[in-house]
C-alpha cells in the first residue's frame, strides 16, 4: 500500500528538559507511538500513530509530554470541509467503511442544553434533601392500572416482577468482548453497590459475574450469544436487543481475533471465530414475532423477570414503542442518536436515528394517550453527560436512563474513539491481557459507584429545589421544564412551554 | 371564560367544611362566620361554597351548574345537553346584585338525566362515565361554557370575591344542606377568575384546597390518560378528578385513595413490620406514582357519603378537625371552627397524610 498522505491528527510535544527517557510513554502506548532507540535509549514519537488518548501524557512522571489536537490544515471550503476531504482520502487509501467508536461527535443541536429546570420559591416550599427523605427509588416493569381488593379489603393485586432501582440510572449494555472483563466487573460491582443494574450486552454473562446475577440485565441479541437457561436464570431481567442508538439497523461484529478462550466460552462460540450478531433476529420479522419471543422468555423465566425490548430512536419510534408495549414488553429501552458503540461505521453513527429527547417525549405522550403507560417503563439512553440531562429526561417521561459513555469515562476512558481497534490504552475496550490489567476492578468499581452517588446527590438537590420529595413527581412533569432557543415545532413535540411562560 | 389574567399573587387559602352526620339540613350562616374569621387567608380573588342536599325535589337528577360567557354560550350548552341528556328542568341560578361582585358570567343550572341508549352505546361506560364525558365535552369544546358542578343533589357556587359577598350574591341563605364547604382564595398559580375559584367538582365530588402541588404536571397527565380534561390550569382541579378516578372508577376506599395521594415514604415502608402492610404500601406506590400529590396541600373534599380532610405527607399546610354533637368540622384553623360553632366537643389537628372522615348516616 502507498504511504498515507494524511497528516497526523495530534501534535506530540516532548519537553527535552523534562523528559528523563524512562520509557513509560513507550510502554503505555498500545499504538506504538513512542519508540525507544535500543542503542542510546532515546525516545522518538510518531504522531501519525497517536490517537489522542492522553495515556502517555497522564502517566509521564515528569510531565514532559503534551498531546494536543492538531487543527486540520489545507484549503478550506464551506462544502468540502477539511474533515470531509480527510475522510475521502482515508477511504481512498483503504477502500473500506470508516469505522469509529463511541457516540456521534456531530454537533447536532443538543436539546438538553436548550431546556432548563424549575425551582420552587414561595408558594410551594423547596425541600432540603439533607434534612428530609428524598426518594429516587424507581421500579421498572409492568404495573396494573389499578390496585384491587377483595370484599374484606385484602389486597388482590400482584405487582411485578419489577426492578428496584435506588437511583434511576443503570449501566448500558456493554458486552464482554467490546469491553474487558475488568470493566464488566467494575460496572457489575458498582451497580450492586449502588442499588441499580448493569447490562451484559450481547456478550453473554461471564461466570465471574454470576455473583451479581440479581443486578444483571442479560441481553438476548440476534446472535443469541451465551443464551441458555443458566444465563436466563442468572439475571434480574432479560432484554431483547433490536436496535442501538449508534447504529440503528446495523448489527454487531466482534472480530475473531478478540474472541479469546474466555469470550468463546461466555458467548458459546468457537475461539477465534467472528461473533456476528446481525440487526435482524432471524425469528423476528414482525411485531407478532417479537411478541412470541417476549412470551417465550417470560415462559422460560417463569414470569419472574421483566422483559425489556431495546430499540434505537428512529423516525417511527412512537408506533414502534407502542407496539413493543402491546406485544408484552415490560420495559422499552430507547437509545438515541448520540448513543455510544464499540465499533460502528462512522456514516451510520453520524447520520441515522433521532435525538433521544424527542423520542422520550413523543413515546411517553403516546403511551399515556393510549392509556398503556403503566404497562411498561421507559428507559432512555444515548449520551447522558450529567445529572441535569437525566433530570430533564425524567421530566420528559423516562422512568430511568442507561449510561454507557459516561460510565466508561468514570472508569478512565479519554474518548479517543478507537474502541474498535481493541488497543484501548486505558484497559477498557480491549481484550489484550497486557492492557486489561490497567483497569483495576476495585478502583473501577469505586469510580463508577462514585459517579452514581454524586449524580444521585445532585438529583436530590434539584428535586428538592422543585418542591418534590419523590422522583415519581418529576416523571413526565413537563411543567418543570422550559425551553430556550427551541422552535415552536420542537416545543410542541416536547410539550414544553418556552421560558417566560 | 378561559381567559386568564396575566398576573400571579402568592400566598395561602382558607378552607372550612361543616357536616351534619344525621343529614339534618342547615343553613350557611355558621360557615360564613367561619370564613369571615379567616379573611386574611384570602385576597378577594376567589371564593366559593358547595352544599349537599340542597335539591331534594331533583335528588335523582344530575345538576349541572354552569358558568357561561353570554347568551350564545347558554344556547350552545343547552343545544348540546339536549342532544345527550333529557333536560328535566333548567333555570337561572338565583343571584342578587351586590356592591363588590362584578364581571359575573351568566349562571344557569340544568337538571338532567343521561340518555340511556347513548350510555349503552359504549360497553365500558357507566352512567357516571358518560356524565363525566358530557362535562369534559362542555369544558373543552363549548366556547364560553364551563361546568362548575355536576353531581346529584348538590351544587357549587363560586366567583371572584371574598366568601361573604359570594354567599350574599348567590342568595345562599335560601338553601338548606347537610354538608357545606367553603374556600377563600389567595391565587398562586392562576389569577383570579370565576372558573378558577374553588370548590372544584366532578359528579358528586367537590374539593377545596390550600397549597400548591409541585407534582401538578404529573397528576394532570395521569388523569388525562383516564379521560379527564384539565381545562382550568390549576392543581386544585386535578385533585377533584383524582378523587373521582380513584374512588369511583378504581373502586378504592377513601383511605386507599388517600394512601395513593399521600403515601408513606419508602424509608417508612422499608421498616414496616407487618408484611401485609408493607406489600400494600409498596403496591400503592408502584401502581399510583401519577396520583402522588407532591408539595404542600390541605384538602377538604365533599362527596355523597360525607366529608373528608386530607393533608400532605409532610403536613406543610394546616388543617384541623372537630366535632360537636352530630356535626363534624374541618378547617384551616381551629379558630374558624370556634367562630362557626363555639367550643367544640373535641378537636384535633389532622395528621400528615391521614384522612379524617365524617360520614353521613344512611338516609
Amino acid at each position: 500500500m502507498a504511504l498515507s498522505v494524511l497528516a497526523p491528527e495530534f501534535i506530540i510535544k516532548r519537553d527535552p528538559d523534562l523528559c528523563i527517557e524512562c520509557g513509560v510513554c513507550s510502554r503505555q502506548c498500545s499504538f506504538d507511538t513512542h519508540t525507544i532507540d535500543p542503542e542510546d535509549g532515546s525516545i522518538t514519537s510518531d504522531a501519525i500513530r497517536c490517537c489522542g488518548c492522553q495515556r502517555c501524557a497522564s502517566l509521564c512522571p515528569t510531565g514532559a509530554l503534551t498531546i494536543i489536537e492538531r487543527e486540520l490544515t489545507g484549503r478550506s471550503h464551506p462544502n468540502w470541509t477539511l474533515g470531509a476531504q480527510r475522510n475521502i482520502a482515508r477511504q481512498a487509501e483503504t477502500g473500506g467503511m470508516l469505522l469509529t467508536g463511541m457516540g456521534s461527535d456531530k454537533p447536532y443541536k443538543n436539546i438538553w442544553d436548550h431546556l432548563v429546570l424549575n425551582a420552587s420559591q414561595v408558594t410551594n416550599p423547596s425541600i432540603d434533601p439533607l434534612r428530609e427523605p428524598m426518594e429516587l427509588r424507581t421500579y421498572l416493569g409492568s404495573k396494573p392500572d389499578r390496585v384491587e381488593f377483595d370484599d374484606d379489603g385484602n389486597l388482590l393485586s400482584e405487582i411485578g416482577p419489577l426492578l428496584e432501582l435506588d437511583v434511576p440510572i443503570m449501566f448500558s449494555a456493554m458486552s464482554y468482548g467490546s469491553i474487558s472483563l475488568n470493566a464488566c466487573k467494575s460496572l457489575a460491582a458498582a451497580a450492586a453497590q449502588s442499588g441499580t443494574y448493569f447490562n451484559t450486552g450481547e456478550g453473554g454473562l461471564h461466570r465471574d459475574l454470576y455473583q451479581y446475577s440479581d443486578r444483571a440485565i442479560v441481553q438476548v441479541a440476534s446472535g443469541r450469544f451465551g443464551v441458555n437457561p443458566e444465563y436466563l436464570a442468572h439475571s434480574a431481567a432479560v432484554e431483547i436487543k433490536i436496535g442501538q442508538g449508534a447504529k440503528p439497523g446495523i448489527g454487531g461484529h466482534l472480530p475473531g481475533e478478540k474472541v479469546t478462550a474466555d469470550i468463546s466460552q461466555t458467548r458459546m462460540i468457537p475461539m477465534g471465530a467472528d461473533a456476528i450478531s446481525p440487526a435482524p433476529h432471524h425469528d423476528i420479522y414482525s411485531i407478532e414475532d417479537l411478541k412470541q419471543l417476549i412470551y417465550a422468555l417470560k415462559e422460560a423465566t417463569n414470569y419472574t423477570k421483566p422483559i425489556s425490548v431495546k430499540i434505537a430512536a428512529v423516525n417511527n419510534v412512537i408506533p414502534i414503542a407502542s407496539g413493543c408495549v402491546r406485544a408484552g414488553a415490560d420495559i422499552v429501552a430507547i437509545d438515541g442518536v448520540r448513543g455510544g458503540s464499540g465499533a460502528t461505521p462512522t456514516v451510520i453513527r453520524d447520520n441515522v436515528g433521532i435525538p433521544i429527547e424527542f423520542a422520550i417525549a413523543a413515546v411517553d405522550s403516546q403511551l399515556r394517550k393510549e392509556n398503556i403507560r403503566n404497562q411498561a417503563s421507559i428507559v432512555a439512553a444515548g449520551g447522558f453527560r450529567n445529572s441535569a440531562d437525566i433530570m430533564k429526561a425524567i421530566a420528559l417521561g423516562a422512568d430511568a436512563v442507561y449510561i454507557g459513555t459516561s460510565a466508561l469515562i468514570a472508569l478512565g476512558c479519554h474518548m479517543c474513539q478507537k474502541c474498535y481497534t481493541g488497543k484501548c490504552t486505558w484497559g477498557i475496550a480491549t481484550q489484550d491481557p497486557y492492557l486489561t490489567k490497567r483497569l483495576n476492578p476495585e478502583i473501577g468499581t469505586r469510580r463508577a459507584a462514585n459517579l452514581l452517588r454524586a449524580w444521585g446527590l445532585e438529583m436530590k438537590e434539584m428535586l428538592g429545589g422543585m418542591g418534590m420529595d419523590s422522583i415519581d413527581s418529576l416523571r413526565g412533569n413537563r411543567e418543570m421544564l422550559r425551553g430556550i432557543g427551541l422552535t415552536k415545532e420542537e416545543l410542541e413535540i416536547l410539550d414544553v412551554a418556552p421560558a417566560g411562560m | 371564560m378561559h381567559r386568564l389574567p396575566p398576573f400571579k399573587i402568592h400566598a395561602a387559602c382558607g378552607t372550612c367544611g361543616i357536616i351534619d352526620r344525621k343529614r339534618n339540613r342547615f343553613r350557611v350562616h355558621d360557615l360564613v362566620n367561619a370564613m369571615a374569621n379567616m379573611r386574611e387567608r384570602g385576597n378577594g380573588l376567589g371564593a366559593g361554597f358547595v352544599a349537599y342536599g340542597i335539591f331534594p325535589d331533583h335528588a335523582d337528577d344530575y345538576c349541572l351548574q354552569t358558568m357561561l360567557l353570554d347568551a350564545a354560550a347558554l344556547d350552545r350548552t343547552r343545544e348540546y345537553l339536549n342532544s345527550v341528556c333529557t333536560v328535566v328542568h333548567d333555570e337561572v341560578i338565583p343571584t342578587r346584585k351586590t356592591a363588590t361582585i362584578t364581571d359575573e358570567p351568566l349562571l344557569w343550572r340544568f337538571f338532567v338525566q343521561p340518555l340511556a341508549e347513548k350510555v349503552a352505546a359504549k360497553a365500558e361506560w357507566t352512567e357516571q362515565d358518560y356524565m363525566v364525558d358530557v362535562v369534559m365535552t362542555i369544558n373543552r369544546d363549548i366556547d364560553g361554557a364551563y361546568v362548575a358542578s355536576s353531581g346529584k343533589n348538590m351544587g357549587i357556587f363560586k366567583g371572584v370575591g371574598y366568601p361573604e359577598p359570594i354567599a350574599e350574591y348567590y342568595r345562599l341563605e335560601d338553601y338548606e344542606g347537610y354538608i357545606w364547604i367553603s374556600h377563600t382564595r389567595f391565587p398562586t398559580n392562576t389569577g383570579g377568575w370565576w372558573g378558577g375559584a374553588h370548590p372544584f367538582g366532578i359528579l358528586d365530588w367537590s374539593i377545596v384546597h390550600n397549597g400548591e402541588i409541585s407534582s401538578y404536571g404529573v397528576n394532570k397527565r395521569y388523569v388525562q390518560s383516564w379521560g379527564y380534561e384539565c381545562t382550568l390550569f390549576t392543581d386544585s382541579e386535578v385533585i377533584s378528578y383524582l378523587f373521582d378516578l380513584l374512588c369511583r372508577k378504581h373502586g378504592l376506599s377513601i383511605e386507599m385513595a388517600s394512601l395513593a395521594m399521600a403515601p408513606p415514604e419508602w424509608e417508612q415502608i422499608d421498616v414496616e413490620q407487618q408484611p401485609e402492610l408493607k406489600k400494600l404500601y409498596s403496591a400503592m406506590r408502584q401502581v399510583y406514582p401519577g396520583a402522588l400529590l407532591n408539595g404542600p396541600f390541605a384538602v377538604i373534599a365533599g362527596h355523597e357519603g360525607g366529608m373528608v380532610g386530607l393533608s400532605d405527607r409532610l403536613k406543610l399546610r394546616p388543617l384541623a378537625a372537630a366535632e360537636k354533637g352530630d356535626k363534624g368540622y374541618i378547617a384551616s384553623e381551629e379558630a374558624a371552627i370556634w367562630a362557626a360553632a363555639g367550643q367544640p366537643d373535641r378537636s384535633w389537628p389532622i395528621d400528615a397524610g391521614k384522612p379524617v372522615r365524617f360520614d353521613l348516616q344512611e338516609a
